[in-house]
Parts: structure tokens; C-alpha cells; sequence
């Protein structure tokens, strides 16, 4: 089991999400008497009982003034079997790119329905992105059931609904009542006919497939090191797979294949390094490497072009006239999108580069899959986008060394410089034949 | 499959910050508080350029009413490790005889910190600065991007900040604009601390258990080292054993009751603890939001 949980909670305005996460941090004991009594205070003039556990994380004035959570919060918490990062995100539609931010980086959702309502839009959509984001884990947790009465049958159905909704993932349901603390951290004696475990409980046990290390090797670039004349080292965090000293690697896009001649870090050399470490690497050869490349091993897309999911989340709306800044891994390019989208809509589109990316599907890996739009006017993160498919060519990243490769290496087997001229000579002559 | 525990993961996380701001900006910074989170940030720092050295230089932002024991140690690991240490102070100010029990704390911070913090990197042109504030240290820092972006007044609106997705940053400024990076966001006093252990990280002898000579305030225990504190009517000084949990100004920053003298007690001890971190930062109370206002103005 991971060490780390990251959570993202959805549901529409109302639901009680910051209620619950308020009674999640309160009943784990993750937050402190000084910060329960300055929320007492502030409870005085609301409504929500005597501790309105939203305020611990509406933590900006204007959130306080209008009852309502606006930006994505970050809490952290911590129990003896794990730690967890908690992205809170606001159920307000006109904020729905905050969820797909607090998604993003998250393994598991946290989708919380009010018992009276069910299904509603805005739960759709928000499992939806979710879902987009690739988010296989689900809670479903139906909230407000002291409202309905801990009624089984109202708790059923939603759960029908949901179960349909999220046709392929694993979904744990829960009732719920976050105001009074029913099924949080401990089962409730008024839901006698749910067998647990709690949401606490749950969330302490879930594993979650996040094992990027399996994956092939993915590491881009992202500072050339140079400190001394000998020394030069490629910087970055590896986003998916595992690399030894020794291992053949490929430089992308170039094509050029060579070894892992050292794996630096400050404790001293590695011999092995694994997502989501950030090491320096050292390589056997010279090679003209730098940032925004990516040294991988299998096979990895490089193009041009591609078709994308992307969820628009700027009031610009995205204009396939325009050109946009396109960051993906650590390389930003130019690029135009063939259809427009308006805020928080989500389609599918044809995404060309003005120079090419080293990338797989976002289902197969959520770090070189992933991208996001910037309005170069602006400079505002406009649009996130997901990658689908490519749409040009598939190179073989090993299998396939470029020209250059393919010479130098004629000529580094040569024996003689004589040799190795001559080798070079015939080459060039076969290629241009 | 290996995997990595929790501080490794985070580490990597903040090194890639840390990194990503060297490779897209041209003059950062990295602001140096002297406090546990900047003894982190440091090592972090070091690692990410490592065998080279950290690539930007350290700002301090000095009231003249630091600990200290802080300056102590300020002037000697910036020395042991090589860095590049500015020391920046509002000299008009301090000549103009500004301090907390005179103009207010509001005030006093107004212009020893920030005023002084937004001149500094004005004066070095810096588009990019470092800080190691936390997201769970507070409310509305829980609410910060990891680049934040300041216009070119430093100040920040939190209402309309760039969504922030995976680890794609973004970190596209106009001329005169800058952002504030926070690579410790996902980091909390416990995994700090952790980590100062598991690296041996030297910090301040402040964060120590020791009997120190104190006046009670309140619920707060304020050193009386420095000349600059006054004693209040029918206060006497004692000798309690106590520690500083948070450092900042000494006539702001009040102490602990407290017998851990080592990490790992000071871990026990935080594992156990029922207030929070920033409890007697007396800053953080002088009105309602006061974080958020402070830093809309341009405080860290």
C-alpha cells in the first residue's frame, strides 16, 4: 500500500462536501483547538450548528461572506496507516475547471450526492471529468441520510443510477450523514443494514493502481547540468518506469540510441531509479540533448499531430483561429486546435504542433498524455487536454535509429580512419541511391 | 514493484518545482526565512542542481527583530553551504523608529516585511521567487497555486487564479509581472520535521527545548533576550523550559512549553499536539482573514 492517498471530492453546490471534508479533519483529530474555536466564533452568525465544519476549508473572506466554496483547497491528514492530500473542489458550475484541477493528480474521487436529490447534472458531469481525468476509483457518498430517514431503498436506487453512470470503475458507496458524523470515521448504529466500512476506513485500506514503475521508461528533460567541463547530466523527473546504469535508452526525437552511463543524485550514485524519483542522468555518449527531449525505452509516440479530450476552462472561448502555447511534459510548442469550445465544455479535437511531441494515449500514462492550452494573449491556463490517439505516423523509438545514428556508429566500428571514411562514403551513397 | 514512501515522493515533487523555475525564468530567487521550511527548501534546492551549486542567490528579508540565535545561524550555513545571501531591511522605516508596540503589528509588518520583501526583488529584478510556505499552515494559503502569480505590484487575487493540472506549470509572466513558487505546497509540519530528521538538517536552536527566561502573555510565552521587548505592568520574567514551534520577529513569535530537545521528540510531541503551528504567531490574529490580506498586499 502507498504511503500517499490523493483525494479529490465532487458533487454539485449544497451537498455538503466541505462539511464532510470539515468532519473528516475534526474527527481524525487533524485539526487543531485554536483553529475549532476561531470557527466557532465565526459559526455565530450561520446557520450550519455549532461548529460550521465548511469554514475550516472556505479559507478565502469571500468563500466565508457567501457560503459557498470557490477555489480548490488542499488539506492534509494523517492517520497511522496512511497519509492523505485532499483536494476540495467547488461544486459551482462556473468553477467546474477546479475540479478538473483538483482530479488531475488524484487517485480516487470522492463523489458525494445529497440522499433527497440522486443523480443530478452537475454530479454527471462531475464524474464525467473524473472519469476523463482518468480517476478509475470512486466513493459514492450519499450524503444528508438522516434528511430521508437512513431509508435503504433511497440509498439503493442512487446507487443503481451510479452504478450505471460509472459503467467500469470500482465504486464503494456509503451512507452518509456528514453534519451529525454517521459512517465517517465510524459505522452508524441508525444505517444497521450497511456493512461498512466507513469512509475513513475505506480511504485508509483502498489500493489504488498507480503502479507507474511497471510502465515503460519515460524521462523527460528537463535542465541540461553543466556545472563542470565534465560533468554534463540530464536533470528531470522520471514520469513512468524504472532505469539501471547500464540500460539502453533512447534520446527522442532525435532517435539516437545510447546507455545510462551514470544515475547522479546527492546521496551518491544509483544503480536503479523508479517513478516519480528526480534524478540526473548521466549518458555514454555526447549527444545533443536538451530540454523538452525525452529519453525513453519502447515504444513512444512522436508527431505532430494528434486527437485530444479537452476541457475548456477559460470565458475566452477556444478559437480555432487562434494559436495557443502547448505544454506537455517539459516542452512548450505552438499549437492549433480544429474546434471550438466554450467554458467547461468538453470535446474531442484534432490538436496540431508546430514541432513534435513525444507523447503516449492518456490512458496508457497520465504524465505523457497530458497537456495544457495557454491563450499566449493572456497567458491564462485556458484548456486541459487529455490525449486520445495519434494521428500520423507510429515510430519504433528503439528499433529505428536515425540516419546520423546509424553512420556514426559505421564509423566508431572502424578500425581505421581510412576505415571508417570509406564505411561513411557507402552509407551515404545507399541512402541517397 | 519498488515504491517510494511518502517524503521521497514529496521530495521528488518539489525538486521538479524547483527545477521547472530554473529552466523557464530568468533571475529567480529563493527567499530565506531561516525557519525549519527554508532549511528544507534549501537541501531541496541543493539537491535538484546537484553535483552543481544552487543557481540563484538567498534573500533574507531582515526587521532587525529576528532572534538572534536566527542571525547566528543565518551567517553561518549560508557560509557552510556556499550560498549567495542578500540581506535586504526597510532602513527608512527602522530609522523612522518602526516596531510593533509603537505603529501596530499591521503596520510593523506593512512595512518591515512586505514593503521592505516587494523593494528587494524589485531592486534585483528577480521574476521568480522561492517560498517555503505550506498549504496546511493556514486557510488561505491553503487556497495557492504552486505558482502564483503576482501582478506588478506583487499583490495577489486569489479569485482569479490560473487552474493548476498534474505537474504542468505554468509559468508565463508579462514584463514587470513575477510569480511566487511554493514547491513545500504539499508538505506538512510533520513531514518536515520528518524529513529534517532523515536528512539531519541543521536548524536553528531555537526549535530545542531549553529553560530560556520568559514573561507570560496571554498564552503565549515571550523571550525577553532582546532589549526591544518591553515588560508590561505587574509582568515578571521567569525561566521556563520551552521552545519556538514557528520563528519569526521575537516580540511577535511567542514560545512552548516544551521538553523536546531533539527531533524525534519534537515528532512525538507535534503527533500529540492540540494547537496549531501558527497558534502564537500573534500576526495571523490581529483582524479577521489577516493571512489573506497580508498576502494580497505581497507578503509570502
Amino acid at each position: 500500500m502507498s504511503g500517499l492517498l490523493r483525494v479529490c471530492t465532487a458533487g454539485s453546490v449544497d451537498d455538503g462536501k466541505s462539511t464532510l471534508i470539515g468532519r473528516l479533519l475534526h474527527d481524525s483529530r487533524s485539526v487543531y483547538e485554536d483553529q475549532i474555536k476561531s470557527v466557532e466564533v465565526a459559526s455565530k452568525n450561520r446557520t450550519a450548528g455549532r461548529i460550521d465544519f465548511s469554514l475550516f476549508t472556505d479559507g478565502l473572506k469571500a468563500e466565508r461572506e457567501q457560503g459557498i466554496t470557490i477555489d480548490v483547497a488542499y488539506r492534509y491528514f494523517a492517520t497511522a496507516r496512511r497519509k492523505f492530500i485532499l483536494a476540495d473542489t467547488p461544486g459551482h458550475e462556473q468553477y467546474t475547471r477546479n475540479m478538473a484541477t483538483g482530479a488531475s493528480t488524484a487517485d480516487l474521487a470522492i463523489l458525494l450526492v445529497d440522499a433527497r436529490h440522486g443523480v443530478r447534472v452537475q454530479s454527471k458531469r462531475h464524474a464525467r471529468i473524473a472519469q476523463l481525468l482518468g480517476i478509475t476509483n470512486f466513493v459514492l457518498a450519499i450524503n444528508k441520510m438522516d434528511l430521508v430517514g437512513f431509508d435503504r431503498g433511497v440509498f439503493d436506487t442512487i446507487c443503481d443510477d451510479f452504478d450505471e453512470l460509472l459503467h467500469g470503475a470500482r465504486l464503494h458507496a456509503i451512507p452518509l450523514s456528514a453534519l451529525h458524523g454517521d459512517n465517517v470515521i465510524t459505522l452508524s448504529e441508525r444505517t444497521p443494514w450497511f456493512e461498512g466500512p466507513s469512509l475513513l476506513e475505506y480511504l485508509e485500506t483502498v489500493e489504488v493502481d498507480r503502479d507507474v514503475t511497471a510502465k515503460p521508461f519515460r524521462f523527460p528533460v528537463q535542465l541540461v547540468l553543466r556545472p563542470t567541463h565534465n560533468f554534463r547530466g540530464y536533470a528531470g523527473q522520471i514520469v513512468s518506469g524504472t532505469i539501471r546504469r547500464g540500460d539502453t535508452v533512447t534520446v527522442l526525437p532525435s532517435g539516437r540510441t545510447t546507455r545510462v552511463a551514470r544515475i547522479s543524485a546527492w546521496d551518491g550514485d544509483l544503480e536503479v531509479a523508479y517513478a516519480p524519483m528526480s534524478i540526473t542522468l548521466v549518458l555514454e555518449h555526447e549527444l545533443d540533448v536538451s530540454r523538452g527531449d525525452v529519453v525513453a525505452s519502447g515504444e513512444v509516440e512522436v508527431g505532430q499531430r494528434f486527437e485530444a479530450e479537452i476541457v475548456w476552462m477559460d470565458e475566452r472561448p477556444l478559437d480555432p483561429a487562434r494559436v495557443y502555447m502547448l505544454k506537455h511534459t517539459t516542452r512548450t510548442v505552438s499549437a492549433e486546435v480544429d474546434h471550438g469550445l466554450v467554458l467547461n465544455q468538453i470535446g474531442t479535437a484534432t490538436v496540431t504542433t508546430a514541432r513534435p511531441l513525444i507523447f503516449d494515449r492518456y490512458t496508457d500514462n497520465r504524465g505523457t498524455g497530458s497537456f495544457i492550452l495557454i491563450d499566449p494573449a493572456t497567458n491564462f491556463t485556458a484548456g486541459a487536454g487529455m490525449i486520445v490517439n495519434p494521428v500520423h505516423q507510429r515510430v519504433a523509438a528503439s528499433a529505428r535509429p536515425s540516419a546520423a545514428e546509424r553512420l556514426a556508429r559505421l564509423a566508431r566500428a572502424a578500425a581505421t580512419e581510412a576505415e571508417a571514411t570509406e564505411a561513411v562514403r557507402r552509407a551515404l551513397e545507399e541512402i541517397l541511391n | 514493484m519498488p515504491r517510494l514512501d511518502h517524503l521521497r515522493e514529496l521530495e521528488a515533487e518539489s525538486i521538479h518545482i524547483i527545477r521547472e523555475v530554473v529552466a523557464e525564468f530568468e533571475r529567480p530567487v529563493m527567499l530565506y526565512s531561516i525557519g525549519k521550511d527554508s532549511s528544507v527548501l534549501l537541501r531541496l534546492a541543493q539537491k535538484a542542481f546537484h553535483p552543481g551549486p544552487i543557481p540563484f542567490p538567498l534573500l533574507h528579508v531582515d526587521t532587525t527583530y529576528k532572534f538572534r540565535e536566527m542571525i547566528e545561524f543565518r551567517n553561518w550555513y549560508a557560509a557552510e553551504i556556499g550560498a549567495h545571501l542578500i540581506v535586504h531591511t526597510n532602513d527608512e522605516a527602522i530609522a523612522d523608529g518602526t516596531q510593533p508596540f509603537l505603529v501596530g503589528t499591521q503596520r510593523c509588518c506593512g512595512l518591515l516585511k512586505t514593503k521592505s520583501l516587494l523593494d528587494a526583488l524589485e531592486a534585483g529584478g528577480f521574476d521568480a521567487a522561492f517560498g517555503g510556505a505550506r498549504r496546511d499552515e493556514e486557510r488561505s494559503r491553503a487556497k495557492e497555486r504552486i505558482f502564483s502569480l503576482r501582478d506588478a505590484k506583487g499583490q495577489w487575487d486569489p479569485k482569479n487564479q490560473r487552474p493548476e493540472l498534474w505537474n504542468l506549470l505554468n509559468g508565463r509572466i508579462r514584463p514587470g509581472e513575477s510569480i511566487r513558487v511554493f514547491p513545500l505546497s504539499n508538505w506538512t509540519e510533520i513531514d518536515v520535521w520528518q524529513y529534517i530528521h532523515v536528512e539531519k538538517i541543521p536548524v536553528v536552536p531555537l526549535y530545542f527545548a531549553k529553560e530560556r527566561e520568559v514573561v507570560v502573555r496571554g498564552n503565549a510565552l515571550i523571550m525577553l533576550e532582546q532589549p526591544f521587548v518591553p515588560l508590561l505592568p505587574g509582568e515578571r520574567p521567569q525561566m521556563v523550559k520551552c521552545r519556538m514551534r514557528s520563528l519569526g520577529c521575537s516580540p511577535c513569535t511567542g514560545a512552548v512549553r516544551s521538553e523536546a530537545d531533539t527531533v524525534p521528540k519534537i515528532i512525538e510531541e507535534l503527533v500529540a499536539a492540540r494547537h496549531s503551528e501558527r497558534q502564537l504567531r500573534v500576526i495571523d490574529h490581529d483582524q479577521d482573514g489577516s493571512m489573506e490580506l497580508k498576502k494580497r498586499e505581497g507578503y509570502f
